[in-house]
């Protein structure tokens, strides 16, 4: 690593080192203005998971085949599911407030390795066998998405 | 000597800019072996740099070293035309827009840190608007946009302390 490093680069690292440590305080740099836009900042980030992570809690799971809904499973109670596709057998596991794909004929196993999906508009998409899984919450206006389809 | 040679006369400024963009093209080198969580999520440590030049230099020489920075650095790390050199310009080009703006900012309240913020933010809002519109042409994009914003109010802070640093304390008889 150090020797990517041009020399005069290298020199104000180590400057910079030496120097902090005499000083230490961050602060001294840090006028009222800054702190202002710091704290505003701040304010808007946490907004905007509030905004953009709002997801409802999700209630069902509806798995489709080629975008027509084969089967919806209720999210209270933890089962597996058999579905059918052009490749073979996927297995849908649900659990109390989440599902996943449980094992998939697919070659690549992308919607196997996505793992558990918890939130309402979460999709798990097995292309190779024409299917998805797809949460959905009992309130429209949090839905995430107007309509999902491949 | 050959009579058909070109002579391109390099002035002190050029050299200058190259110095700048040769440490900010070596972050963004040694940047390039970090791990990271998310792709996207960077310290941009070069920006410390671009930071430096627009406080001592002005907009202008920022936008140079800013803009040589990306595309000698997608050479140098071989994602020159890459849909990650994309992103990186589109973020460049916003952070510049918004440092053109932040460098009027009344120097008495407002430091680094603020300037640094602000180009953070508008780095990131330019990169997502790029790959909404062509990467990622699906509103998915922005669900991962908090997460973006956490890293820039992050980074975008600490480089800006750093930035305030090095024109304080280490730089200010480098030239």
């Amino acid at each position: 690593m150090k020797a990517v490093l041009p020399d005069d680069l290298r020199e104000i690292f180590s400057e910079a080192r030496h120097e902090s440590r005499n000083s230490g305080s961050w602060h001294k740099y840090l006028k009222a203005g800054d702190w202002l836009v710091l704290l505003v900042s701040g304010a808007l980030v946490v907004f905007s998971y509030a905004l953009l992570w709002r997801g409802g809690v999700a209630d069902r799971a509806i798995v489709k085949r080629d975008g027509k809904t084969v089967i919806e499973l209720s999210l209270n109670s933890a089962r597996k599911a058999r579905v059918e596709g052009p490749l073979g057998t996927t297995v849908i596991e649900v659990q109390p407030g989440r599902a996943r794909v449980f094992s998939d004929p697919g070659p690549r196993q992308y919607c196997v390795q996505q793992g558990w999906l918890t939130r309402a508009g979460a999709v798990a998409i097995c292309a190779p066998n024409h299917l998805t899984l797809q949460l959905n919450g009992r309130n429209a206006d949090n839905a995430d998405y107007d309509s999902l389809n491949y | 000597m050959t009579p058909s040679t070109i002579e391109l006369p390099v002035t002190e400024d050029d050299r200058r800019i190259a110095r700048y963009t040769a440490m900010a093209i070596a972050l963004t080198v040694a940047e390039a072996a970090l791990p990271s969580p998310l792709p996207g999520i960077k310290p941009g440590l070069a920006n410390i740099i671009v930071l430096v030049v627009l406080l001592r230099h002005g907009w202008r020489d920022a936008a140079w070293v800013s803009l040589l920075r990306v595309v000698a650095g997608g050479l140098v790390i071989g994602q020159l035309f890459a849909p990650g050199f994309f992103l990186a310009l589109a973020g460049a080009v916003s952070s510049l827009a918004a440092l053109f703006l932040a460098v009027r900012l009344p120097r008495r309240w407002f430091g680094a840190v603020t300037i640094s913020l602000l180009a953070a933010f508008a780095h990131i809002g330019g990169q997502l608007v790029l790959a909404r519109l062509w990467l990622v042409p699906h509103d998915g994009v922005f669900y991962l946009a908090p997460l973006f914003a956490t890293a820039a109010l992050a980074f975008g802070t600490i480089n800006g302390l750093i930035a305030a640093h090095l024109l304080a304390a280490v730089l200010p008889h480098t030239d």
